[in-house]
């Protein structure tokens, strides 16, 4: 694709704040958009979808959550396993007490669930900061998967110790529990993080994302200028724990179908900071690019020997996947710490250039 | 020229003590400033000048003394609440937002005159996107201002030190403050930006009646701008005044011009 940026006047200030500021960039979005919505479903097998693109859409949510927080609101956190757990638990218990709720509301409302929880965990993060902060997450982590292990009342008293999706429809269709479709599924994790995704920009664009990024860069600065430390970061926990909540509802309503807190562990918490750090901090667009990282190298380590002839073990596999993470997440730590984001708009900067670079 | 305006007295400050350890880093000094007026703080390296902004503008609360801006005791407010109630300050070593571009600093600059709360932000349509927009255009006049329209989509970090400070004026002038706190704006820059910024200083003080405290080395400019001048040495305030009382007091003299003031 060609496009230009010279040559376009910005007519007004509302178009340059614009998501994108360039037509062609805004066209070609929205019809990649609509794509994702009508192709997947109709081409792509159950294997792609439910192997592929609906974790890599759960996924993409949680990460453009922490996202907020830690690139944004520069404050780490190793919580989002736990904060993805309350999502789901609530998810859980709302289905069950209100079969009636719509499974909308129940998703929303799991998010409300998590961000209050969020809020609370964000306290401490007035007074401590950086590595500190991130331990008392991590506290707030084991803390929360210890809960949900501990009362039964979560898990319905299931003997198990699992909960269960159970069917629910959106406009006739089910798009939770065993009957429903991957298609279903896919189109439902779609149009959540569709949605997010655009109230994600939007916050970061607007007043609210500049508050968290001025306490990001320079604390003092920002309550200098009038931006209220505890206020912008209590927020920055709650949405992005509301995020979080979100997709831990929808990872065992669209994806596993039944979990216990195993899938929630701290290891969870690693996988999605992961994902932003190798994505991009501070970027949207990196949270889709680390995710899609994230879920696709596991697979294209499983195939890649096997399409060479050889013979390695899951346990190996695991192994190397562990060491390209470390040493991916080393890479963009210390060269690129806008992650695959940045390498993604030098990319683009290069082919609009072209075929002219001066 | 420096006219003398005896205004009202905006800010009172009181009786100000703050130590550091052992240090007594200001001590129980007292400065009357008048609306609309450039007023300069001179002294050594290590004086307390610095300091005693930082309790103007909450950085520290200082353990004796009050600061009262038109009536209103700002001694134990956060410094956001002081932002808020129209003091603004530069920093002597430049606190921008680094990863942040020219025009967001500045917009950040207007946090406290937004209104745009959680959900105003998430939409972006309508009375929410009005509002960053008629805030930006507020941004626009300062960035024409200040000459700097060429850069209002840089990363601040990228830019030359020189510039750092005059974006960090404009973040500053973007309050719309009644109080301008400018901790040594012209400290290492080049003899044209020191010149530049000695205008714009003089314009602001011109065209919105801003009151200005400023903290500056260079003495020239400080005659040359200011209409009072208040002189610390060891966190005491030594001696105040007009620049040429100031420049005739023996104890300035000894304490800080020393031999190189050309009297
Ligand atoms: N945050 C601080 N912690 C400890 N000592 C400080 C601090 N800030 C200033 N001081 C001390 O207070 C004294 C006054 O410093 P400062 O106000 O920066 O002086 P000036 O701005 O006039 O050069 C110095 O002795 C300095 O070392
Ligand atoms: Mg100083």
């Amino acid at each position: 694709m060609i496009y230009r940026e010279a040559g376009r006047f910005k007519t007004s200030y509302a178009s340059d704040q614009a998501i994108f500021p360039i037509v062609q960039d805004r066209v070609f979005v929205r019809a990649a958009v609509v794509a994702a919505f009508v192709v997947p479903p109709l081409v792509a097998g159950d294997y792609w979808l439910q192997a592929i693109l609906i974790p890599f859409l759960i996924y993409a949510l949680a990460a453009i959550g922490l996202n907020l927080l830690t690139g944004y609101a520069g404050q780490l956190s190793l919580g989002t396993g736990g904060f993805m757990a309350v999502g789901a638990y609530s998810a859980f218990k709302l289905t069950t007490a209100f079969p009636r709720l719509s499974i909308i509301a129940v998703f929303l409302l799991s998010g409300l669930a998590a961000a209050a929880i969020g809020l609370l965990f964000g306290i401490p993060s007035l007074r401590i900061k950086g590595f500190y902060l991130a331990v008392a997450t991590l506290a707030a982590q084991f803390f929360l998967i210890w809960l949900f292990n501990k009362v039964a009342w979560f898990t319905n008293y299931a003997s198990s110790g699992t909960i269960t999706a159970p069917d629910r429809t959106v406009l006739g269709v089910t798009v939770t529990g065993p009957n429903a479709t991957a298609a279903a599924r896919y189109v439902m994790a779609l149009a959540f993080v569709t949605v997010f995704a655009l109230v994600a920009k939007n916050l970061v664009r607007g007043r609210i994302g500049r508050s968290w990024m001025a306490i990001r860069d320079r604390d003092i600065a920002a309550e200098i200028i009038g931006v209220r430390p505890l206020r912008t970061k209590l927020l920055a926990f709650g949405i992005s724990s509301f995020y979080c909540g979100v997709a831990g509802a929808e990872l065992v309503f669209l994806y596993l179908g039944s979990a216990e807190t195993l899938a929630f562990d701290i290891n969870q918490s690693f996988l999605v900071l992961f994902m932003v750090i190798i994505g991009g901090l501070g970027s949207v667009l990196g949270s889709f690019l680390g995710a899609a990282f994230i879920i696709l190298l596991p697979i294209f380590l499983t195939r890649l020997p096997h399409s060479l002839g050889l013979i390695m073990s899951v346990a190996l596999q695991k192994q190397i996947e562990l060491m390209i993470f470390g040493g991916l997440i080393l890479f963009f730590l210390i060269v690129e710490p806008h992650g695959l984001a940045r390498l993604w708009q030098i990319g683009k900067e290069k082919l609009r250039l072209w075929p002219f670079p001066h | 020229m420096a006219v003398v305006t005896s205004g009202p007295t905006q800010l009172e400050i009181r009786g100000v003590s703050k130590s550091f350890g052992g240090v007594q880093a200001v001590s129980r000094v007292s400065v009357d400033v008048q609306k609309g007026q450039i007023l300069s703080i001179i002294g050594p390296n290590g004086a307390g000048k610095t300091t005693l902004l930082n309790c103007i503008s909450s950085v520290f609360h200082p353990e004796t003394g009050t600061i009262v801006l038109e009536g209103q005791d700002l001694t134990r407010l956060s410094p956001a609440r002081v932002a808020g109630r129209g003091i603004a300050r530069t920093f002597q070593n430049i606190a921008l937002f680094r990863g942040m571009t020219v025009v967001d600093n500045l917009m950040l600059g207007r946090h406290i005159h937004m209104k745009n709360g959680v959900l105003r932000s998430m939409l972006y349509w309508g009375p929410g996107r009005r509002e960053e927009v008629e805030h930006r255009r507020v941004v626009e006049d300062i960035i024409d201002f200040l000459e700097i329209e060429a850069i209002r989509k840089r990363p601040v970090g990228s830019l030359p030190y020189g510039l750092q400070k005059r974006v960090e004026l404009g973040r500053a002038l973007a309050l719309h403050p009644k109080v301008l706190l400018l901790d040594e704006p012209m400290g290492g820059t080049n003899h044209e930006e020191k010149e530049d910024m000695a205008r714009f200083i003089l314009d602001v003080n011109d065209e919105w009646g801003t009151t200005i405290i400023l903290i500056e080395h260079d003495m020239g400019v400080v005659m040359d701008i200011s209409q009072h001048v208040v002189v610390l040495d060891l966190g005491e305030k030594i001696a105040e005044g007009t620049p040429a009382e100031v420049k005739a007091h023996p104890q300035v003299i000894k304490a800080y011009l020393g031999t190189k003031a050309t009297v």
